[in-house]
Protein backbone atom coordinates (compact mmCIF):
# COMPACT_ATOMS: atom_id res chain seq x y z
CA UNK A 1 0.00 0.00 0.00
CA UNK A 2 1.35 3.27 -1.18
CA UNK A 3 1.24 6.19 1.13
CA UNK A 4 1.59 9.90 1.09
CA UNK A 5 4.06 11.49 3.29
CA UNK A 6 3.41 14.95 2.43
CA UNK A 7 0.90 17.53 1.38
CA UNK A 8 0.03 19.64 -1.96
CA UNK A 9 2.03 23.15 -1.85
CA UNK A 10 4.25 21.58 1.42
CA UNK A 11 7.82 23.02 1.07
CA UNK A 12 10.13 20.18 1.23
CA UNK A 13 13.93 20.02 1.69
CA UNK A 14 16.79 17.64 -0.12
CA UNK A 15 16.73 13.97 0.91
CA UNK A 16 13.07 14.11 2.48
CA UNK A 17 10.98 10.82 1.27
CA UNK A 18 7.98 12.53 -0.23
CA UNK A 19 6.34 9.32 -0.67
CA UNK A 20 6.20 5.10 0.18
CA UNK A 21 5.33 2.95 -1.89
CA UNK A 22 5.02 1.93 -6.42
CA UNK A 23 1.83 3.91 -6.94
CA UNK A 24 3.59 7.39 -7.38
CA UNK A 25 5.91 8.39 -10.00
CA UNK A 26 8.57 10.89 -9.53
CA UNK A 27 8.80 14.18 -11.99
CA UNK A 28 11.25 16.77 -11.89
CA UNK A 29 13.37 17.66 -8.64
CA UNK A 30 12.11 14.09 -7.16
CA UNK A 31 13.72 10.41 -8.00
CA UNK A 32 12.62 7.06 -7.24
CA UNK A 33 15.36 5.22 -4.58
CA UNK A 34 13.87 1.39 -4.00
CA UNK A 35 10.44 1.87 -3.32
CA UNK A 36 10.18 6.01 -1.94
CA UNK A 37 10.14 8.86 -3.54
CA UNK A 38 12.63 11.45 -2.91
CA UNK A 39 13.01 14.91 -3.34
CA UNK A 40 16.38 16.61 -4.88
CA UNK A 41 15.67 20.33 -4.23
CA UNK A 42 14.83 23.04 -1.83
CA UNK A 43 11.01 23.94 -3.53
CA UNK A 44 7.23 23.25 -3.46
CA UNK A 45 5.68 20.25 -3.66
CA UNK A 46 2.91 19.76 -6.76
CA UNK A 47 0.94 17.30 -6.72
CA UNK A 48 -1.31 15.82 -10.57
CA UNK A 49 -2.92 12.64 -10.11
CA UNK A 50 0.14 9.94 -9.39
CA UNK A 51 3.04 12.69 -10.01
CA UNK A 52 5.03 14.57 -8.22
CA UNK A 53 7.16 17.27 -9.02
CA UNK A 54 8.87 19.64 -6.71
CA UNK A 55 9.05 23.32 -8.29
CA UNK A 56 12.25 24.65 -6.98
CA UNK A 57 12.28 27.56 -5.01
CA UNK A 58 15.94 28.38 -5.46
CA UNK A 59 17.95 27.10 -8.34
CA UNK A 60 21.48 27.75 -10.39
CA UNK A 61 20.92 28.46 -14.32
CA UNK A 62 21.11 25.73 -16.54
CA UNK A 63 20.55 26.98 -20.34
CA UNK A 64 17.68 25.51 -22.19
CA UNK A 65 17.14 25.77 -25.92
CA UNK A 66 14.55 28.80 -26.35
CA UNK A 67 15.18 30.37 -23.11
CA UNK A 68 15.52 33.99 -23.64
CA UNK A 69 18.31 35.67 -21.43
CA UNK A 70 20.32 38.61 -21.04
CA UNK A 71 24.23 38.40 -20.90
CA UNK A 72 27.21 40.45 -21.63
CA UNK A 73 30.18 39.82 -23.63
CA UNK A 74 33.55 38.38 -22.17
CA UNK A 75 35.47 38.46 -24.88
CA UNK A 76 35.85 37.91 -28.89
CA UNK A 77 37.44 35.95 -31.55
CA UNK A 78 37.67 36.68 -35.41
CA UNK A 79 34.70 34.85 -35.73
CA UNK A 80 32.65 35.14 -32.91
CA UNK A 81 31.85 36.08 -29.28
CA UNK A 82 31.86 35.01 -25.79
CA UNK A 83 28.83 35.74 -23.91
CA UNK A 84 28.65 35.97 -19.99
CA UNK A 85 24.97 33.86 -19.80
CA UNK A 86 26.03 33.56 -15.86
CA UNK A 87 26.32 29.34 -16.68
CA UNK A 88 29.69 28.23 -15.92
CA UNK A 89 30.80 27.79 -19.51
CA UNK A 90 30.31 30.71 -21.81
CA UNK A 91 27.99 31.13 -24.40
CA UNK A 92 28.82 30.92 -27.92
CA UNK A 93 27.60 33.83 -30.62
CA UNK A 94 28.80 33.45 -34.05
CA UNK A 95 28.91 35.69 -36.86
CA UNK A 96 25.85 34.57 -38.61
CA UNK A 97 23.94 34.37 -35.63
CA UNK A 98 25.55 38.00 -34.60
CA UNK A 99 23.97 39.96 -37.60
CA UNK A 100 22.45 39.64 -41.11
CA UNK A 101 24.93 42.18 -42.27
CA UNK A 102 27.67 41.00 -44.61
CA UNK A 103 31.28 41.10 -42.70
CA UNK A 104 34.77 41.23 -44.72
CA UNK A 105 37.09 39.01 -44.19
CA UNK A 106 39.39 40.34 -41.05
CA UNK A 107 36.46 42.84 -39.99
CA UNK A 108 37.09 44.68 -36.68
CA UNK A 109 33.72 43.09 -35.17
CA UNK A 110 34.00 45.13 -31.97
CA UNK A 111 31.33 47.49 -34.27
CA UNK A 112 28.85 45.12 -33.38
CA UNK A 113 29.32 43.83 -29.49
CA UNK A 114 32.49 44.75 -27.87
CA UNK A 115 33.67 43.92 -24.25
CA UNK A 116 30.95 44.80 -21.37
CA UNK A 117 27.84 44.93 -24.12
CA UNK A 118 24.91 43.37 -22.77
CA UNK A 119 22.09 42.12 -25.09
CA UNK A 120 19.31 39.51 -25.16
CA UNK A 121 19.48 36.67 -26.71
CA UNK A 122 17.92 33.81 -27.02
CA UNK A 123 19.43 29.99 -26.34
CA UNK A 124 19.94 28.39 -30.08
CA UNK A 125 21.37 24.74 -28.96
CA UNK A 126 22.78 23.17 -26.02
CA UNK A 127 24.88 20.10 -26.78
CA UNK A 128 25.41 17.28 -24.79
CA UNK A 129 28.45 18.21 -23.12
CA UNK A 130 27.07 21.94 -22.32
CA UNK A 131 28.07 23.76 -24.79
CA UNK A 132 25.73 26.90 -25.33
CA UNK A 133 25.12 28.85 -28.74
CA UNK A 134 23.07 32.02 -29.01
CA UNK A 135 21.13 33.68 -31.96
CA UNK A 136 20.58 37.41 -32.30
CA UNK A 137 18.55 37.02 -35.18
CA UNK A 138 15.02 37.02 -33.87
CA UNK A 139 12.61 39.94 -33.06
CA UNK A 140 12.76 41.26 -30.20
CA UNK A 141 16.68 40.43 -29.51
CA UNK A 142 18.82 43.55 -29.28
CA UNK A 143 21.83 45.29 -27.96
CA UNK A 144 20.88 47.07 -24.98
CA UNK A 145 22.40 50.90 -24.16
CA UNK A 146 22.13 52.09 -20.82
CA UNK A 147 19.86 51.27 -17.92
CA UNK A 148 20.66 49.01 -15.15
CA UNK A 149 21.28 45.42 -14.82
CA UNK A 150 20.07 43.41 -11.43
CA UNK A 151 20.58 39.91 -10.80
CA UNK A 152 17.82 37.53 -8.89
CA UNK A 153 17.66 33.66 -8.26
CA UNK A 154 16.91 31.91 -11.84
CA UNK A 155 13.86 30.28 -9.25
CA UNK A 156 12.02 33.68 -8.82
CA UNK A 157 11.54 34.52 -12.71
CA UNK A 158 8.49 33.37 -12.85
CA UNK A 159 7.25 34.93 -10.35
CA UNK A 160 9.03 38.10 -11.24
CA UNK A 161 7.32 37.73 -14.73
CA UNK A 162 3.71 36.15 -13.49
CA UNK A 163 0.63 34.98 -14.86
CA UNK A 164 0.95 35.98 -18.59
CA UNK A 165 3.61 38.87 -17.49
CA UNK A 166 1.08 40.21 -15.00
CA UNK A 167 3.64 41.38 -12.28
CA UNK A 168 5.92 42.95 -14.85
CA UNK A 169 3.66 44.45 -16.15
CA UNK A 170 2.17 46.10 -13.01
CA UNK A 171 5.99 47.19 -12.20
CA UNK A 172 6.14 48.98 -15.73
CA UNK A 173 2.89 50.39 -15.89
CA UNK A 174 3.61 51.73 -12.19
CA UNK A 175 7.23 53.30 -13.01
CA UNK A 176 7.40 53.78 -16.33
CA UNK A 177 10.62 51.33 -17.13
CA UNK A 178 11.39 49.47 -19.84
CA UNK A 179 12.32 46.12 -18.44
CA UNK A 180 13.56 42.69 -19.78
CA UNK A 181 13.72 39.55 -17.45
CA UNK A 182 16.11 36.49 -18.71
CA UNK A 183 15.31 33.42 -17.87
CA UNK A 184 19.10 33.38 -16.32
CA UNK A 185 17.96 35.77 -13.69
CA UNK A 186 19.72 38.36 -14.90
CA UNK A 187 17.25 41.43 -15.60
CA UNK A 188 18.01 45.00 -17.88
CA UNK A 189 15.76 47.93 -16.84
CA UNK A 190 15.72 51.54 -18.11
CA UNK A 191 13.65 54.10 -16.75
CA UNK A 192 12.44 57.85 -17.32
CA UNK A 193 14.22 58.90 -14.51
CA UNK A 194 16.78 57.74 -11.09
CA UNK A 195 13.94 57.56 -9.13
CA UNK A 196 11.77 55.01 -10.97
CA UNK A 197 14.64 52.99 -11.44
CA UNK A 198 15.07 52.62 -8.18
CA UNK A 199 11.71 52.33 -7.53
CA UNK A 200 11.53 49.44 -10.10
CA UNK A 201 14.71 47.54 -8.74
CA UNK A 202 13.39 47.68 -5.46
CA UNK A 203 10.40 46.09 -6.22
CA UNK A 204 11.98 43.12 -8.22
CA UNK A 205 13.94 42.65 -5.36
CA UNK A 206 11.25 42.23 -3.09
CA UNK A 207 9.91 39.69 -4.89
CA UNK A 208 13.08 38.27 -5.33
CA UNK A 209 13.20 37.94 -1.30
CA UNK A 210 9.84 36.77 -0.45
CA UNK A 211 8.84 34.87 -3.47
CA UNK A 212 7.16 32.22 -1.46
CA UNK A 213 4.47 34.50 0.07
CA UNK A 214 1.17 34.30 -1.09
CA UNK A 215 -0.82 37.42 -2.33
CA UNK A 216 2.70 38.80 -3.68
CA UNK A 217 0.71 41.07 -6.64
CA UNK A 218 -1.25 42.58 -3.96
CA UNK A 219 1.88 43.47 -2.12
CA UNK A 220 4.07 44.83 -4.94
CA UNK A 221 0.96 46.49 -6.16
CA UNK A 222 0.52 48.43 -3.02
CA UNK A 223 3.79 49.16 -2.44
CA UNK A 224 4.29 50.63 -6.19
CA UNK A 225 1.61 52.80 -5.21
CA UNK A 226 2.62 54.13 -2.03
CA UNK A 227 6.20 55.09 -3.56
CA UNK A 228 5.25 56.29 -6.85
CA UNK A 229 1.77 57.72 -5.39
CA UNK A 230 -0.47 56.31 -7.99
CA UNK A 231 0.71 57.80 -10.98
CA UNK A 232 0.48 55.46 -13.98
CA UNK A 233 2.78 56.62 -16.65
CA UNK A 234 0.48 55.04 -19.84
CA UNK A 235 2.25 54.15 -22.83
CA UNK A 236 5.71 52.75 -22.38
CA UNK A 237 8.15 51.96 -25.23
CA UNK A 238 7.70 47.61 -25.65
CA UNK A 239 11.03 46.35 -24.12
CA UNK B 1 38.26 6.11 37.55
CA UNK B 2 36.18 6.32 34.61
CA UNK B 3 34.55 9.56 33.16
CA UNK B 4 31.08 9.08 34.63
CA UNK B 5 30.48 12.94 35.00
CA UNK B 6 31.14 15.01 31.84
CA UNK B 7 32.79 18.29 32.50
CA UNK B 8 30.71 20.72 31.33
CA UNK B 9 28.03 18.65 32.95
CA UNK B 10 26.03 17.34 29.87
CA UNK B 11 24.62 14.21 29.67
CA UNK B 12 26.91 11.21 27.80
CA UNK B 13 24.34 11.04 24.66
CA UNK B 14 23.74 14.69 24.83
CA UNK B 15 24.82 17.45 22.11
CA UNK B 16 25.53 21.34 22.74
CA UNK B 17 23.26 24.06 21.68
CA UNK B 18 22.91 23.28 17.89
CA UNK B 19 21.64 26.39 15.80
CA UNK B 20 21.85 26.58 12.04
CA UNK B 21 20.46 29.80 10.20
CA UNK B 22 20.65 29.85 6.03
CA UNK B 23 21.39 32.42 3.70
CA UNK B 24 23.39 34.69 5.92
CA UNK B 25 25.77 35.65 2.77
CA UNK B 26 23.91 38.06 0.55
CA UNK B 27 26.53 38.21 -2.37
CA UNK B 28 27.00 34.20 -2.32
CA UNK B 29 24.60 31.75 -4.64
CA UNK B 30 23.88 30.06 -0.84
CA UNK B 31 25.24 30.29 2.53
CA UNK B 32 24.57 28.63 6.11
CA UNK B 33 25.68 29.04 9.19
CA UNK B 34 25.57 26.36 11.52
CA UNK B 35 26.74 26.30 15.38
CA UNK B 36 27.51 23.76 17.51
CA UNK B 37 27.86 24.77 21.41
CA UNK B 38 30.45 27.43 20.91
CA UNK B 39 31.85 26.50 17.60
CA UNK B 40 30.42 28.51 14.51
CA UNK B 41 30.92 28.35 11.15
CA UNK B 42 30.22 30.06 8.38
CA UNK B 43 29.84 28.56 4.71
CA UNK B 44 29.43 29.96 1.19
CA UNK B 45 28.92 28.70 -2.13
CA UNK B 46 29.76 30.31 -5.29
CA UNK B 47 30.12 29.28 -8.81
CA UNK B 48 29.57 26.93 -10.53
CA UNK B 49 32.14 29.24 -12.46
CA UNK B 50 35.24 28.41 -14.28
CA UNK B 51 37.94 26.21 -12.94
CA UNK B 52 41.43 27.23 -12.80
CA UNK B 53 44.12 25.37 -13.93
CA UNK B 54 41.63 23.80 -16.51
CA UNK B 55 43.37 20.70 -16.40
CA UNK B 56 41.43 20.04 -12.94
CA UNK B 57 38.11 20.43 -14.94
CA UNK B 58 36.49 17.10 -15.10
CA UNK B 59 34.34 16.60 -18.67
CA UNK B 60 31.21 15.12 -17.40
CA UNK B 61 30.58 17.04 -14.28
CA UNK B 62 31.79 20.00 -12.03
CA UNK B 63 34.35 19.78 -9.49
CA UNK B 64 33.35 20.30 -5.78
CA UNK B 65 36.44 22.80 -4.18
CA UNK B 66 35.72 23.25 -0.57
CA UNK B 67 38.36 25.97 1.60
CA UNK B 68 37.74 25.15 5.64
CA UNK B 69 40.00 27.82 7.21
CA UNK B 70 40.04 28.92 11.04
CA UNK B 71 40.27 32.79 11.44
CA UNK B 72 43.26 34.11 13.50
CA UNK B 73 41.03 34.94 16.47
CA UNK B 74 38.98 31.82 16.50
CA UNK B 75 41.20 29.47 18.92
CA UNK B 76 41.62 29.37 22.34
CA UNK B 77 43.77 32.74 22.56
CA UNK B 78 46.75 31.80 20.92
CA UNK B 79 46.56 33.76 16.73
CA UNK B 80 45.80 30.61 14.77
CA UNK B 81 47.90 31.03 11.39
CA UNK B 82 45.15 31.40 8.49
CA UNK B 83 44.86 29.88 5.17
CA UNK B 84 46.29 27.13 4.11
CA UNK B 85 48.05 24.31 6.35
CA UNK B 86 48.67 20.83 6.30
CA UNK B 87 45.72 20.31 8.66
CA UNK B 88 43.28 22.56 6.99
CA UNK B 89 43.85 21.48 3.25
CA UNK B 90 43.28 17.75 4.57
CA UNK B 91 40.16 18.68 5.96
CA UNK B 92 39.22 20.94 3.28
CA UNK B 93 40.08 17.42 0.90
CA UNK B 94 37.77 15.60 3.96
CA UNK B 95 34.95 18.21 3.57
CA UNK B 96 34.61 17.75 -0.29
CA UNK B 97 34.57 14.17 -0.13
CA UNK B 98 32.04 13.90 2.32
CA UNK B 99 29.66 16.09 0.39
CA UNK B 100 30.32 14.65 -3.12
CA UNK B 101 28.25 11.28 -2.56
CA UNK B 102 24.76 13.38 -2.19
CA UNK B 103 25.44 16.16 -5.30
CA UNK B 104 24.34 15.70 -8.64
CA UNK B 105 26.78 18.09 -10.56
CA UNK B 106 26.07 16.64 -14.15
CA UNK B 107 23.92 19.46 -15.30
CA UNK B 108 27.49 21.90 -14.47
CA UNK B 109 30.23 19.96 -16.76
CA UNK B 110 33.91 21.12 -16.85
CA UNK B 111 32.92 23.90 -14.15
CA UNK B 112 34.14 24.57 -10.44
CA UNK B 113 31.60 24.71 -7.61
CA UNK B 114 33.92 26.98 -4.45
CA UNK B 115 32.70 26.43 -0.87
CA UNK B 116 34.13 28.39 1.51
CA UNK B 117 33.97 27.52 5.25
CA UNK B 118 35.21 30.04 7.93
CA UNK B 119 35.36 29.58 11.14
CA UNK B 120 34.98 32.26 13.50
CA UNK B 121 34.98 30.58 17.26
CA UNK B 122 36.50 27.47 17.33
CA UNK B 123 35.22 24.44 20.23
CA UNK B 124 36.58 21.32 18.65
CA UNK B 125 34.06 19.80 16.25
CA UNK B 126 35.12 22.30 13.55
CA UNK B 127 35.18 20.15 10.69
CA UNK B 128 31.63 18.27 11.63
CA UNK B 129 30.23 22.00 12.21
CA UNK B 130 31.82 23.02 8.71
CA UNK B 131 30.14 20.24 6.43
CA UNK B 132 26.54 20.84 8.35
CA UNK B 133 26.98 24.49 6.86
CA UNK B 134 28.09 23.21 3.44
CA UNK B 135 25.54 21.08 2.97
CA UNK B 136 22.91 23.68 4.40
CA UNK B 137 24.76 26.49 1.91
CA UNK B 138 24.78 24.16 -1.06
CA UNK B 139 20.89 23.31 -0.64
CA UNK B 140 20.15 26.58 -0.63
CA UNK B 141 22.05 27.34 -3.82
CA UNK B 142 19.68 25.21 -5.12
CA UNK B 143 21.82 22.01 -6.35
CA UNK B 144 20.20 19.06 -7.10
CA UNK B 145 21.29 16.76 -3.86
CA UNK B 146 19.71 13.50 -2.89
CA UNK B 147 19.81 14.10 0.76
CA UNK B 148 21.59 16.65 3.46
CA UNK B 149 24.79 15.49 5.50
CA UNK B 150 24.67 15.90 9.21
CA UNK B 151 28.18 15.65 10.76
CA UNK B 152 28.84 15.34 14.22
CA UNK B 153 32.11 13.85 16.13
CA UNK B 154 32.17 11.21 18.79
CA UNK B 155 34.67 10.51 21.53
CA UNK B 156 35.65 7.80 24.18
CA UNK B 157 36.81 9.01 26.81
CA UNK B 158 38.75 6.70 29.54
CA UNK B 159 36.41 3.82 28.05
CA UNK B 160 33.16 6.01 28.22
CA UNK B 161 31.41 6.77 24.67
CA UNK B 162 29.91 10.32 24.47
CA UNK B 163 28.62 12.39 21.88
CA UNK B 164 29.57 15.61 20.69
CA UNK B 165 33.31 16.46 22.41
CA UNK B 166 34.48 20.10 23.05
CA UNK B 167 37.84 21.22 23.51
CA UNK B 168 38.49 20.51 27.08
CA UNK B 169 36.89 17.33 26.61
CA UNK B 170 39.66 16.75 23.44
CA UNK B 171 42.37 17.55 26.16
CA UNK B 172 40.83 15.55 29.03
CA UNK B 173 44.28 14.25 30.53
CA UNK B 174 43.37 11.92 33.20
CA UNK B 175 42.81 9.14 30.95
CA UNK B 176 43.31 8.13 27.15
CA UNK B 177 41.10 9.91 24.55
CA UNK B 178 40.16 9.05 21.34
CA UNK B 179 37.90 11.80 19.12
CA UNK B 180 35.69 9.87 16.16
CA UNK B 181 34.87 12.78 13.66
CA UNK B 182 31.65 11.42 11.38
CA UNK B 183 29.42 12.81 8.36
CA UNK B 184 26.31 10.59 7.97
CA UNK B 185 23.30 10.73 5.58
CA UNK B 186 20.39 10.88 7.89
CA UNK B 187 18.01 9.11 5.38
CA UNK B 188 20.56 5.94 4.78
CA UNK B 189 23.17 6.45 7.00
CA UNK B 190 25.84 5.77 5.50
CA UNK B 191 28.60 6.83 6.29
CA UNK B 192 30.56 9.58 4.32
CA UNK B 193 33.57 10.89 7.18
CA UNK B 194 35.34 8.68 9.57
CA UNK B 195 38.46 9.98 10.98
CA UNK B 196 39.62 9.14 14.28
CA UNK B 197 42.66 10.73 16.78
CA UNK B 198 43.97 8.74 19.28
CA UNK B 199 43.00 4.65 20.18
CA UNK B 200 39.73 2.79 21.17
CA UNK B 201 38.30 -0.89 21.02
CA UNK B 202 36.38 -2.15 18.08
CA UNK B 203 33.73 -2.57 20.96
CA UNK B 204 33.71 1.42 21.56
CA UNK B 205 33.74 2.42 17.85
CA UNK B 206 30.83 -0.04 17.02
CA UNK B 207 29.09 1.40 20.28
CA UNK B 208 30.11 5.41 18.98
CA UNK B 209 28.60 4.68 15.42
CA UNK B 210 25.36 3.51 16.86
CA UNK B 211 24.93 7.15 19.26
CA UNK B 212 26.08 8.99 15.95
CA UNK B 213 22.99 7.50 14.41
CA UNK B 214 20.63 8.78 17.37
CA UNK B 215 22.73 12.18 17.23
CA UNK B 216 22.38 13.32 13.67
CA UNK B 217 18.55 12.88 13.89
CA UNK B 218 18.67 16.08 16.16
CA UNK B 219 21.34 17.86 14.08
CA UNK B 220 19.18 16.88 10.78
CA UNK B 221 15.80 18.70 11.90
CA UNK B 222 17.82 21.93 13.06
CA UNK B 223 19.28 22.06 9.71
CA UNK B 224 15.30 21.47 8.18
CA UNK B 225 13.96 23.98 10.52
CA UNK B 226 16.95 26.30 9.42
CA UNK B 227 15.87 25.44 5.32
CA UNK B 228 12.33 26.09 5.64
CA UNK B 229 12.61 28.95 7.47
CA UNK B 230 14.21 31.10 4.89
CA UNK B 231 11.94 29.43 2.22
CA UNK B 232 8.91 29.87 4.68
CA UNK B 233 7.81 26.40 4.85
CA UNK B 234 7.44 26.62 8.55
CA UNK B 235 3.88 26.11 9.37
CA UNK B 236 1.99 28.65 12.10
CA UNK B 237 0.60 25.92 14.93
Amino acid sequence: MSKLLIEDKEVVIPGQILAEGMDYLPSNGAIREGDNIISTSMGVVSLSGRLIKIIPLTKRYVPQIGDVVVGFVKDLTYSSWFIDIGYSNDAVLSMKDATSDFIERGADLTQYFSHGDYMVAKIANVTKTKAVDITMREPGLKKLYGGKIIEVNPARVPRIIGKQGSMIKIIKDSTGCMITVGQNGIIWLKGPDLKNELIATEAIMRINECSYTQGLTEQTEAFLKERTGGKQHGVHQEA
Amino acid sequence: MAYTKRLDGRKLDELRKVEAKVGVIKTAAGSAMFRMGNTIAYAAVRGPREVFPRSMAKPDTAVLRCYYDMMAFSGAGERVRPGPSRRSKEISMVTAKALEPVLDLTEFPKSGIDVFIELIQTDAGTRCAGICAAALALADAGFSMKDMVCAVAMGVIDGTVVADLDKAEEDYDKGPVADLAMAMLPRSGEVTLMQMDGEASQEHIIEAVELMKKSIKKIYEVQKKALLEKYGGVKDE
